[in-house]
């Protein structure tokens, strides 16, 4: 079978998990691949855990990653780390707010984006191609304190 | 048809094929995870949407649409079935002269509901046709197909979601789109007035068609055969079709998109031509028993894969015959009852009276979790108001002074009414007394309007509002008052403390805006896309 990465979000209902998702999911989209995106909300709108799973790559079948297969595991706080941690694969890459500089986020509800910045160090697509999809799925008065968080987060400067 | 390609959730893709089907109108009862299937249907272009106060009218309504001759989609959760189950098993019955496709969603795992049943039980015992779609583009092709499967044979048809379905976004391509077909009335009685005299052929009508429906499904359902393998067959539906695949990609899979009436026969044939069979659903083994009662010879699921969700590796472990302890996932925080909602101060001052809580379905709900663990029974919707009023009814009077049924203003439209008509109608030696959470939305499904709320689904204005106290009041009950519970707190616990007391039947309306509601309402006002 060909080749299907496997991308988890975890953090807490309201902060931006399934925004964060989409955007990844916009930009393979865009690319051509075969995507799935799964998640649960509900009852974790009010706080509770809540994970997302993103797979691309030419065919994908199942929607959901089981454990011990994420290519990447990016949480929103470090205390998700440890309930999620069995979902990564040997050698998976783990993407943290501790990564970068999060206090020198202008807003602290783009941390999910900024995230996304220190996420795409590790992947092969254009800033081009996450700048088109933030620009996409975000209102346009957002776009702007995104795309900041986006450079913090890849650690451009500033 | 690459032109046409989106990524979609499951409930988009349904809300689209009912579109291009030439629905005429939708009806439902929000639900996680179905929820979303009308609110993306209603901000289609020409797509007319609307919340009934519960699920058995949502069906009744619908049920009208298509004998009307038109084509109309109801929507509701899995535990919504039951609400509907009285209608769903007659409508099988006079079936239908315009397309009518129930869509439910069920929730293994439980996310976000009191149960894990599995609707295909449904499909069985009303004999109702059912397909069940593995991804959003199966999603959108079988709302069409089912429309069609309705019309061709004048049946309801269920349509079987689950979260996964439902919450997953997978690239769809739309096709072409049908026109509305006018609604015309035509006179039916002896197929649509279910005296037993009418009722006994309309049965066997019903048993008929049912093979006919079987029959085509052997032939032209939409259960491909994926793979060449002969040694590991698999027999499984839908997503847990997509895991199996992924699972074993040497095996043989015969994909089920039309899981009532079984195609049997087909079955039966796949089974042969495999030296080895497991049948990979799940929830409840609806296939396995109709399967091995066929005479299929296939292996039977370990009971310990009844429970929650399948996944990949669970469905390799199913293949493997591994019977073994599965790791406990380590447990993430819990939901709870949000900063600043007006509940809080309402539990605290309920816990600190005393009280025993006779409770309800809804954001609410969560008050059983710490910090406050005061809700004492949670059953079903609206079943606080009747499950309080026993207890009041056999207590001995200390511990009967203590119950208190608490519903939300949601759940008390969908079904607290007729809580109220039996506590006037049966009144306890010592009254009783009913708290209504009253936070002007259906918060927990993510704050849909009710008949309560002055709002229609687009949330626009409703011509009249259906008013609490109003109708509380017509009802005959004793006492009614309203708080606000932010500002009013001791007036609040006063007068709980004094109904408590008292052998009047009172209801006490807690009225303040969820916060959420708030932050969405500014939006809307400003013109911003909510979800």
């Amino acid at each position: 079978m060909s080749k299907v990465t496997n991308v988890k979000f975890a953090g807490l209902g309201g902060q931006g998990i399934l925004t964060c998702t989409d955007i990844l999911g916009r930009v393979v989209f865009d690319l051509g691949n075969d995507v799935k995106k799964a998640e649960v909300h509900g009852m974790s709108q009010r706080g509770g855990s809540i994970t997302s799973d993103l797979r691309f790559g030419d065919k994908v079948l199942s929607p959901m990653i089981s454990a011990g297969q994420a290519d990447y595991l990016v949480v929103l706080g470090e205390d998700q780390i440890e309930p999620n941690q069995h979902f990564m694969k040997a050698g998976g890459v783990l993407v943290k707010p501790s990564d970068f500089d999060a206090g020198r986020l202008s807003n602290k509800r783009t941390l999910n984006v900024a995230l996304l910045g220190a996420l795409s160090k590790h992947m092969e697509f254009s800033v081009e191609q996450w700048m088109s999809a933030i620009r996409q799925l975000f209102p346009e008065r957002l776009v702007d304190v995104n795309e900041k968080a986006f450079h913090l987060g890849r650690g451009d400067s500033a | 048809m690459s032109s046409e390609r989106k990524l979609m959730s499951g409930n988009e893709a349904v809300a689209l094929g009912a579109k291009h089907a030439g629905c005429a109108l939708g009806v439902g009862y929000p639900g996680t995870p179905s929820t979303e299937i009308l609110e993306n249907y209603s901000k289609l272009e020409g797509c007319k949407a609307q919340w009934s106060p519960n699920e058995k009218v949502a069906l009744e309504v619908g049920i009208g649409v298509a004998f009307a001759g038109t084509r109309t989609i109801v929507t509701m959760k899995h535990v919504g079935v039951n609400v509907a189950a009285d209608p769903l098993f007659t409508v099988a019955y006079t079936g239908v002269t315009g397309g009518m496709v129930l869509a439910v969603a069920d929730d293994p795992g439980m996310a976000s509901s009191q149960n894990e049943q599995d609707s295909r039980n449904y499909a069985r015992a009303a004999g109702v046709p059912m397909f069940e779609p593995a991804d959003s583009q199966e999603a959108y092709d079988m709302t069409k197909l089912a429309f069609e499967i309705s019309e061709r044979w004048s049946q309801p048809v269920f349509l079987r979601l689950c979260t996964r379905v439902c919450h997953s976004k997978t690239i769809v391509a739309a096709s072409d789109s049908k026109e509305v077909p006018l609604a015309d009335y035509v006179r039916d009685i002896k197929g649509r007035v279910m005296i037993p005299a009418y009722a006994r052929p309309a049965h066997k009508r019903l048993r008929a068609k049912l093979a006919e429906i079987e029959e085509w499904n052997c032939t032209e359902g939409p259960n491909p055969i994926i793979g060449s393998g002969n040694k590991l067959g698999i027999i499984a539906n839908g997503v847990a079709a997509l895991h199996a695949q992924e699972a074993d990609p040497d095996a043989r899979v015969m994909k089920l998109g039309m899981v009532y009436p079984l195609p049997i026969k087909s079955i039966l044939n796949f089974i042969d031509s495999v030296d080895d069979c497991v049948i990979i659903e799940e929830g409840d083994p609806f296939i396995q028993t109709e399967v091995q009662a066929a005479g299929g010879r296939v292996r039977p699921r370990m009971e310990r894969y009844r429970y929650g969700e399948l996944d990949v590796m669970r469905v390799k472990r199913i293949i493997a015959g591994d019977d073994t302890e599965e790791p406990a996932p380590p447990r993430g925080k819990p939901p709870q009852l949000c900063d600043g909602c007006p509940h809080r101060n309402s539990f605290q001052m309920l816990k600190n009276v005393g009280c025993t809580i006779s409770g309800d379905i809804g954001c609410y709900t969560l008050s059983v979790l710490p910090p406050f663990e005061t809700m004492d029974t949670c059953i079903c919707m609206g079943g606080s108001i009747g499950i309080g009023l026993g207890m009041r009814h056999v207590l001995p009077e200390e511990q009967a002074r203590k119950i208190v049924s608490v519903i939300g203003d949601g759940t008390f439209m969908h079904s607290g009414l007729t809580g109220v008509a039996e506590m006037v109608y049966n009144r306890p030696k010592y009254g009783h007394v009913i708290v209504i959470l009253d936070n002007g939305t259906t918060a927990m499904t993510g704050l849909q309007e009710h008949p309560g709320t002055g709002r229609k689904l687009d949330h626009q204005p409703a011509e009249k509002t259906v008013s609490l106290e109003g109708t509380c009041e017509a009802m005959g009950v004793d006492k009614v008052l309203i708080f606000d519970p932010a500002r009013e707190m001791e007036a609040f616990e006063q007068a709980t403390k004094d109904a408590l007391a008292s052998n009047d039947l009172t209801v006490i309306i807690a009225r303040r805006p969820c916060i959420l509601a708030i932050v969405r309402d500014a939006k809307i006002g400003r013109g911003e896309k909510v979800r």
